[in-house]
């Protein structure tokens, strides 16, 4: 029963493959735990689906009803309940996303940050696997919204769910990553509260979520385009409902497509990680 | 060979200065003891011997690695119990370990024995599926000292293991420890401002505002106390300290409404003085002295059993406003 007591300490300083080891099983167990608590807070799981069906239902069908003709114009014959879709999963994800990431306050908190980061294990790997763990969340989320496509009248084969997966992981990385280097500097959940007003919900609102991005007052269109989740609400709104809907961020005359949107995620993504275990690093 | 080694370190935060160049070292299989009042300078130490904050000057190695320059090394030899839970109590014993596991790099084929180990060692094997939410202050500071020694530490730090706990838990946490200490031969380094329990120590160093004032043997500091205490409450403290000085030539302690005298045959001394005393005696007491007395003697301040540091009780408070988690 008894394992031999050998002291792990004491050995010459490990490899650089020990190091690499060390680091891998902590973004893995860093992100289990994630998914772990998400999976068992089914709870919140359901009930957070309530704010998304809030929006497009009520959202939606006040807006048809009492904006008719004017949306018929815009939108062709596109319903607004179908052209608010893409940008509902996109809040699903947002918004999880986000949680995933303020959840590191609440570590700080209770303690638990501490037994995290005093482990052998280096601040990359600390926050490459709260990234990945918030992003699996966050994407879980928006696919759980999929499920309504078919009763919008959208539909889906695997391809199609594939690469709608694969948007909603990168869109969720780049949030849970600038969601993380946020959390590294906030000792409090009530600055929590500030960052939800004047950040989480401007990016929501100028997302294109909720309108087309075309015709805006200019100061609102330059704002867009610095908006992250821009970037992961057209390609799915491209996806979903066709080019004539979203046919792509303009940027110097240059429409976006999907490829590029990826991309520009995933670097915002690696950006905001780099950032963030600088942060971390800077509190010692 | 020396399992820590501090060398005129100081720790300031801007002009405040937390530790002020200590220096001591701790012997392989010590149970070395940390003792002063909250502010003393306890926890800035072990966070920087753990690598939790970097020193202003001077050196400290743990384990042999330098704190410093050798950090990682360092994180992977010492294991550590903090004042405040560190655990997320919304996953089971088990699942924390197994957390634990890897992040220090507990062999795959090792992990689900040794993790059964430890949880068997401070009871707590027959909970192990439960949340941790569910479990009592006792039984999580049991399962963080499990955690503690899931990856063979050489040294384990404990910062006021057992505060906040109630006096039977506290010996029963005590229990553990001292029992995990002789399987393991590990290097215990402790802080507390509990003296009783720094009685479970082979050596213990008082620090008092940063400083090492005393560092030996419980039996040896209490040797510089050396015979009986007596207090005496009176009537009129000024008047009965003033007799004490011209009758006896002892020179009393002033400590609150009670005067502490150090004296050579206490049992023979206290029919005496309520005799001699002008004034009406309240209450005597007499005992052997304690680590409490040597910490007056030395410092000329009394350590305030359960007597909480702003800090901690703001985070109480809050605890309590917020009504738990989430």
């Amino acid at each position: 029963m008894t394992a031999a007591y050998a002291p792990t300490a004491g050995l010459p300083m490990r490899s650089w493959q020990a190091a690499a080891r060390v680091n891998a099983g902590g973004v893995y167990i860093i992100w289990y735990r994630d998914v772990l608590r998400y999976w068992r807070d089914r709870a919140r799981l359901v009930s957070s689906l309530g704010q998304p069906l809030l929006f497009l239902i009520v959202f939606g069908s006040g807006l048809t009803a009492s904006l008719g003709a004017g949306l018929t114009k815009e939108l062709g014959d596109v319903s607004y309940v179908r052209f608010l879709f893409p940008g509902i999963v996109a809040m699903a994800v947002l918004f999880t996303a986000v949680f995933s990431a303020i959840s590191i306050v609440w570590d700080r908190e209770f303690g638990f940050l501490r037994e995290v980061l005093v482990a052998p294990i280096s601040r990359a790997a600390v926050v490459l696997g709260k990234a990945l763990g918030g992003s699996t969340v966050a994407m879980f989320q928006g696919a759980i919204l999929l499920i309504l496509a078919p009763i919008l009248g959208v539909s889906l084969d695997p391809l199609l769910v594939l690469k709608l997966l694969g948007l909603m992981f990168l869109t969720a990385l780049a949030l849970t990553s600038m969601g993380i280097l946020i959390a590294a500097r906030l000792q409090s959940m009530e600055a929590f509260q500030m960052i939800m007003n004047f950040l989480i919900m401007p990016m929501f609102f100028l997302s294109g979520a909720f309108f087309p991005l075309r015709g805006l007052p200019a100061w609102m269109s330059v704002i867009t385009r610095f908006d992250p989740v821009a970037y992961g609400v057209d390609p799915m709104r491209r996806l979903l409902l066709g080019a004539d809907l979203a046919p792509g961020i303009r940027i110097a005359s240059h429409h976006l497509g999907t490829v590029e949107d990826g991309l520009l995620l995933a670097t915002f993504a690696f950006v905001m990680m780099v950032l963030a275990v600088w942060a971390f690093e800077a509190q010692e | 060979m020396s399992s820590i080694e501090v060398i005129d370190l100081v720790k300031s935060f801007g002009p405040l200065t937390a530790v002020d160049k200590i220096s001591f070292e701790v012997e392989d299989g010590e149970v070395f003891g940390f003792l002063g009042p909250n502010g003393a300078g306890k926890t800035t130490t072990i966070n920087v011997l753990c690598t939790l904050m970097r020193p202003t000057a001077g050196r400290a190695r743990v384990a042999g690695y330098d704190v410093t320059s050798q950090r990682n090394a360092v994180r992977q030899s010492i294991g550590l119990v903090f004042q405040d839970p560190s655990l997320d109590d919304q996953l089971t014993a088990y699942e924390n370990l197994q957390f634990h596991a890897h992040v220090y790099d507990v062999p795959g084929r090792e992990r689900a024995q040794r993790i059964e180990e430890v949880l068997r060692v401070v009871e707590l094997w027959d909970r192990r599926d439960a949340v941790v939410r569910t479990f009592s202050g006792g039984m999580k500071r049991r399962l963080e000292i499990a955690r503690g020694i899931l990856h063979h530490p050489r040294v384990l730090f404990l910062d006021e293991p057992t505060l906040g706990l109630d006096p039977q838990t506290r010996e029963h946490v005590w229990e553990y420890i001292l029992e995990v200490q002789q399987a393991h031969h590990i290097t215990i380094f402790m802080t507390t401002h509990y003296m009783d329990e720094a009685e479970h120590c082979g050596r213990i160093a008082i620090i008092d505002q940063g400083r090492i004032v005393a560092l030996d043997t419980p039996d040896a500091l209490k040797r510089m106390v050396g015979v009986d205490i007596v207090t005496v409450q009176t009537e009129d403290s000024e008047w009965a300290a003033r007799e004490i000085r011209e009758r006896y030539g002892l020179e009393p302690q002033r400590d609150d409404t009670r005067l502490r005298l150090e004296v050579e045959a206490g049992a023979e001394f206290i029919p005496r003085l309520v005799r001699d005393l002008g004034v009406a005696v309240r209450s005597v007491d007499l005992h052997r002295p304690t680590l409490d007395d040597v910490f007056l003697k030395l410092t000329g301040r009394a350590i305030r059993e359960g007597e909480a540091d702003p800090l901690a009780v703001m985070r109480l408070h809050g605890r309590l406003w917020r009504g738990g988690r989430r």
